[in-house]
């Protein structure tokens, strides 16, 4: 798959371990800034920077919410890389759906011997 | 999807940057997963990409022995794997090397376990890169497979499946 080379890409915002500890925060709910800095154990100037990464590419949405700033995740942002997994996963399902045959067969010699069609 | 094979997928998960961690549970005891997975003439049958075919399937169970998948995928290109076996378990745990000859820098870590409850066994296999490039290419490798239709394959096996 082709990539982006600067942060504007889903794949280079989450492939910094803090931004993904940040998103998994926010799968949670919506959350201010502060929580953020609490749960990560991150200075605030940090915590800000990533979020400004992750905003960047979309991956999280801010409002304003009186002197708060509230912090999103946007799931749409992220199905590239969902589906840039979910193909590779297809290709072990497949193997593992024959797997499955095989392994049954296995049992059923086991259990009767003699039950193999060979 | 077919309600059939809706919970019998593969769970591909992204632990750390170089690490890719499939998972799947198997409907029998784990001896009998690990002997699947572990007979050349068994793995023949399920290593294979759609439409492919297993040409060479060589395994030395044994630690320091040698491991070699070969398939002719569909369109005739040959992909093939190799490795070394570093650590055996019998019916619990292989740890192996596997290179992808296409990209012969590119070496993992392989850790496979077999995890039995209740009579059905739990299959993990966790890929461990050197660095989160080989990690990326090893998953893009898994989209060259001609997965377009994978959902029609998917049917026809659940259909022989019962």
């Amino acid at each position: 798959m082709a990539r982006a080379a600067t942060t504007a890409d889903a794949f280079n915002a989450v492939a910094e371990p803090r931004r993904r500890e940040i998103l998994d925060a926010l799968a949670g709910g919506e959350r201010p800034v502060n929580d953020l800095v609490a749960l990560l154990g991150l200075a605030q100037p940090q915590v800000s920077k990533h979020l400004r990464v992750l905003r960047e590419v979309g991956a999280v949405d801010v409002r304003e919410d009186g002197r708060r700033r509230l912090y999103r995740l946007n799931g749409q942002a992220l199905k590239p890389i969902h589906d840039w997994v979910k193909s590779y996963e297809r290709s072990w399902s497949e193997r593992f759906e024959r797997l499955d045959v095989v392994v049954e067969e296995l049992k059923q010699q086991e259990d009767g011997d003699g039950v193999s069609d060979e | 999807m077919v309600s059939v094979t809706s919970s019998r997928t593969a769970n591909v998960t992204l632990p750390t940057d170089e690490q890719i961690l499939i998972t799947r549970e198997f409907d029998a005891r784990k001896h009998l997963v690990y002997r699947a997975w572990t007979t050349p003439e068994l793995v023949r049958r399920w290593w294979i990409a759609k439409r492919g075919e297993a040409t060479v399937c060589e395994i030395d169970l044994r630690v320091g022995g040698a491991w070699r998948y070969v398939m002719v995928a569909a369109g005739g290109f040959e992909v093939g794997f190799h490795g070394e076996y570093r650590e055996i378990v019998p019916n619990e745990r292989i740890v192996s090397t596997e290179v992808y000859e296409g990209m012969p820098d590119a070496e993992a870590l392989n850790t496979v376990t077999f995890t039995e409850e209740a009579g059905r066994t739990t299959l993990t296999l966790l890929v461990q890169h050197a660095t989160k490039e080989h990690r990326d290419a090893h998953i893009n490798s898994g989209m060259e497979d001609g997965l377009q239709d994978a959902m029609d394959l998917l049917e026809q096996v659940a259909v022989s499946l019962r």
